[in-house]
């Protein structure tokens, strides 16, 4: 009916390209476009799941008294300001290191680097669990050296756990951002390095003046990339430290996750945590794509 | 300081941080083949308790089922994703238009919706048509991503047209240009999607984890969680369960590195 013989070679063609995108747009707009309003909808009402009804704002509401979501958004922080930095630094640092000409077994140190990100998030979160259990082999070697006097409880003290838990993340996270710097790095013409060297630059001032500069976009990528993967952290607290001691390492989802799926089932109030956080999220990749824009 | 010096220090520093990224990957291959015993007692050489953990792990948490489970669900889901992706990526690129950009725009705004926003809906969904417990519900929403369609469509730029007119002379209509002409062409990009799509999916826990109950249907991370709440913790068991979970990802990477590499790299050149 629609694909009739009438029709002109352009207007097939372009019917052809929408039959082609149609499978994947359905797709996302039955699991993801309509679930985000169906979210915005059930945020709006309260009760168990089989008899919710409409109840405004309240949970909104509720989620500015709450003090377990305000420890959840403290530690959201807590993680990001600590694992962001450090994190990225030491990738720019090591793709700066793997990029000059002069380092032998490159592609070596990059796979070894590498390898952590090719675990699954609740296998290395096991990982990381049992190496530093009280009994575990940090305590032990730590123990043996003499670092330390007595076994630490890593996970069972409010700093420590956080510790443990941003140091899992930078380990399995500092080779993927290397390898977006050490592709931003290729693309720079190297020219540009012979020319400073010329004109007398040391390495760490020609990291800082032609490195840095240049790699600006990959850099706000990854800043996006890394903000956006510490606001969603479920996997690792969920698996590492359950959350604990207390509430010490309990993040946003993870809670959202509890309020909705542990004893009493709030979907409401879940379901508005969760659109709260989306919002939150589109507003800081949309402020720092401006912020990446306006300095150019 | 003469250059020697410095680049000793640079590979000194680069053995160091090397060190720290293998060593929880070395303990962890190692532990596999100790007791709990030995590593509790800070054993980092290879034992003998490599059979003895696989029995009990075969015996009592049904190791093999879940290696299964999520083998065949991360298969399903890349030959469905990079299927549906890719005709979507070279729709939006190939027959370009105003109305299919900004639907382009529209989709890409996807990318930032969190998991955790639309886990409740997607779980009522499912829990309505009774799909709970079913591959169809572990891998249905995570088939087509904005991310894979952006990549099709970037790396659909570089496809040449004349290939499309030509093949139009000679007859093939649309789909069979696609099927016969941009697929075997197009290999680079697959490769790349199909390592990303696939480590995506094995290593999946948060749907997974709320959709799969029944330790029938669990998948590898699922079960790995579910070990760690057990009364009795067999750490050499456990450990072994890991490694069985993590050495297909790491084989994966080592075979086709280069199209992971150049996966991650995709979203930079953009």
């Amino acid at each position: 009916m629609i694909y009739s013989k009438k029709m002109t070679l352009g207007q097939r063609h372009s019917l052809a390209g929408w039959a082609f995108l149609a499978p994947a747009v359905i797709l996302i707009i039955v699991f993801m476009f309509y679930p985000i309003l169906q979210a915005f909808f059930t945020s709006l009402q309260s009760g168990n799941a089989n008899s919710m009804v409409w109840s405004g704002l309240s949970n909104y509401h509720r989620m500015l008294s709450d003090p377990k979501l305000k420890t959840a958004v403290i530690n959201t922080l807590i993680f990001a300001v600590w694992q962001v930095p450090i994190m990225l630094g030491m990738a720019l640092l090591l793709a700066g290191i793997l990029n000059n000409s002069k380092i032998k077994f490159k592609p070596v140190f990059r796979t070894i680097l590498f390898l952590p990100c090719t675990m699954s998030l609740v296998a290395y979160a096991i990982v990381f669990k049992l190496m530093f259990a009280t009994n575990g082999i940090v305590n032990g070697l730590l123990l043996n050296l003499g670092v330390i006097d007595q076994a630490i409880n890593f996970l069972g003290d409010t700093f420590w756990a956080k510790f443990v838990l941003i140091l899992s993340l930078i380990w399995r996270w500092v080779g993927y951002n290397m390898i977006f710097y050490i592709t931003g790095l290729t693309n720079i013409d190297n020219t540009l390095y012979e020319a400073a060297q010329i004109d007398g630059a040391s390495s760490v001032q020609a990291f800082r003046h032609i490195t840095i500069p240049m790699l600006r976009p990959v850099i706000l990528l990854t800043i996006i990339m890394a903000t956006n993967g510490n606001l969603q952290l479920f996997d690792e607290p969920y698996n590492l430290t359950a959350g604990g001691p207390g509430n010490a390492t309990i993040s946003i989802s993870e809670y959202i996750y509890e309020v909705a799926f542990k004893s009493v089932p709030d979907f409401g109030y879940a379901c508005a945590i969760g659109f709260a956080l989306m919002v939150v999220i589109a507003v800081l990749i949309i402020l720092q794509m401006k912020v990446g824009d306006s300095d150019e | 300081m003469s250059r020697r010096i410095k680049h000793g220090f640079i590979y000194i520093f680069l053995i160091i941080l090397c060190f720290f990224s293998l060593f929880p990957i070395m303990w962890m291959l190692v532990s596999a083949t100790n007791t709990t015993v030995d590593i509790l007692s800070g054993r980092l050489i290879p034992g003998t308790a490599l059979l003895d953990n696989l029995s009990t792990v075969v015996n009592d948490y049904n190791l093999y089922g879940a290696l299964w489970n999520s083998f065949r669900n991360a298969s399903c889901l890349s030959l469905l994703s990079l299927i549906i992706c890719s005709m979507a990526g070279y729709g939006f690129e190939i027959y370009r238009d105003r109305k299919k950009d900004i639907v382009m725009q529209i989709v890409l705004v996807g990318m930032m919706v969190p998991m955790i926003s639309i886990v409740i809906p997607l779980y009522r969904m499912f829990s309505e048509v009774g799909m709970l417990n079913t591959m169809g519900a572990c891998i249905l929403p995570t088939i087509s991503t904005p991310f894979l369609i952006f990549l099709f469509r970037q790396n659909s730029r570089s496809f040449p047209r004349e290939i499309i007119q030509s093949a139009r002379i000679d007859g093939l209509n649309e789909i069979q240009i696609f099927f016969r002409m941009y697929m075997p062409i197009m290999k680079p990009t697959y490769a790349t999607a199909l390592t990303i799509t696939f480590m995506n999916a094995w290593n999946a826990y948060l749907w997974p984890n709320i959709v799969l109950l029944d330790n029938k249907e669990f998948t590898m991370p699922i079960m790995l969680a579910y070990l760690m709440t057990g009364y009795r913790m067999d750490y050499g068991a456990i450990l072994l369960c890991v490694t069985c979970c993590t050495l297909p990802t790491i084989i994966i990477f080592l075979l086709l590195q280069k199209s992971f590499v150049n996966g991650v790299a995709g979203s930079v050149k953009g």
